[in-house]
């Protein structure tokens, strides 16, 4: 039997990884993916907590939390497109005006 | 069994994170977060939870993920040298310390709480699906509609963003 906190130590590490993945890199399209890292790590941590605490409102949430996360790649990568069709460059240090 | 199945689904899993926040292609990152995703679907069959493994599989690796890679492949992006911030650095060292900390007031607190009803022995009577739906139609019905307008508003924000805009009309500009 799997203790729980091996599962919560998994999920802290992947969203710690996810943060500094936001914090450190350049490229927009890398940061949403840390984005999606750090979602998948509360996936994980909700669905550890639903099977061990025995009941099904982790679960639940972890469905909602993909949803949202369908809903947030869209319009990002959306943005992100108008973004690359401005200026050419993706990288988010560059970016400093919302309107040219 | 479990313990090496949840050994290998961990440490891959985390492996693939690193990866993807560490590479230096984006298109080998989109393939390290596939990695992770699958992985991660993985952790969630150990926890009785298959209908969550396959709308992982499905929603995450089947579509946001091929998503991604679709607007990297339309972008053509040439990568940079320097592909991290300047002061990266920085982040590194108080980054550790803070991970380190959390990591072991996590694993030192005892969790516990009230139990629910959904036990494995009921779950696994009907299946997770059986249990899910049932949970998803009577309970959270209110929250299921709120994600299905939220998604149908996100679907139509991003077509009105990426659409091409047409040029601005003559009398419009100063």
């Amino acid at each position: 039997m799997v203790p729980l906190s091996a599962y919560v130590a998994v999920s802290a590490i992947l969203f710690i990884t996810g943060l500094l993945g936001v914090v450190i890199r350049r490229n927009f399209i890398i940061v949403l993916m840390s984005v999606e890292i750090m979602l998948n790590a509360a996936n994980i941590n909700l669905v550890a907590f639903s099977h061990y605490l025995e009941s099904m409102a982790g679960q639940m949430v972890a469905l909602f939390i993909i949803a949202i996360a369908a809903g947030e790649a869209a319009v990002g990568l959306a943005i992100i497109i108008v973004v690359f069709r401005g200026k050419i460059s993706t990288n988010v240090d560059e970016m400093n005006l919302l309107k040219w | 069994m479990v313990l090496v199945f949840f050994a290998y689904f961990a440490l891959a899993s985390i492996a693939a994170g690193v990866m993807t926040v560490s590479l230096k292609h984006p298109v080998h990152c989109g393939l390290a977060l596939l990695a992770l995703l699958l992985h991660v679907s993985g952790l969630f069959i150990l926890l009785n939870a298959e209908f969550l493994w396959a709308v992982q599989v499905i929603v995450y690796a089947g579509a946001i993920l091929v998503l991604y890679l679709f607007v990297l492949m339309l972008m053509n992006l040439k990568t940079d040298d320097r592909y991290f911030h300047s002061s990266y650095l920085y982040f590194l060292v108080p980054a550790a310390i803070g991970s380190l900390y959390v990591l072991a007031l996590l694993i030192r607190s005892p969790y516990g709480g009230e139990k629910g009803d959904a036990t494995s022995e009921a779950i696994l009577k009907n299946g997770d699906t059986h249990a899910v739906g049932i949970k998803m139609f009577s309970e959270y019905l209110l929250q299921f509609e709120i994600v299905g307008v939220f998604l149908l508003g996100a679907v139509i924000g991003a077509i009105v963003l990426a659409k091409t805009p047409r040029p601005a009309s003559p009398e419009r500009k100063t």
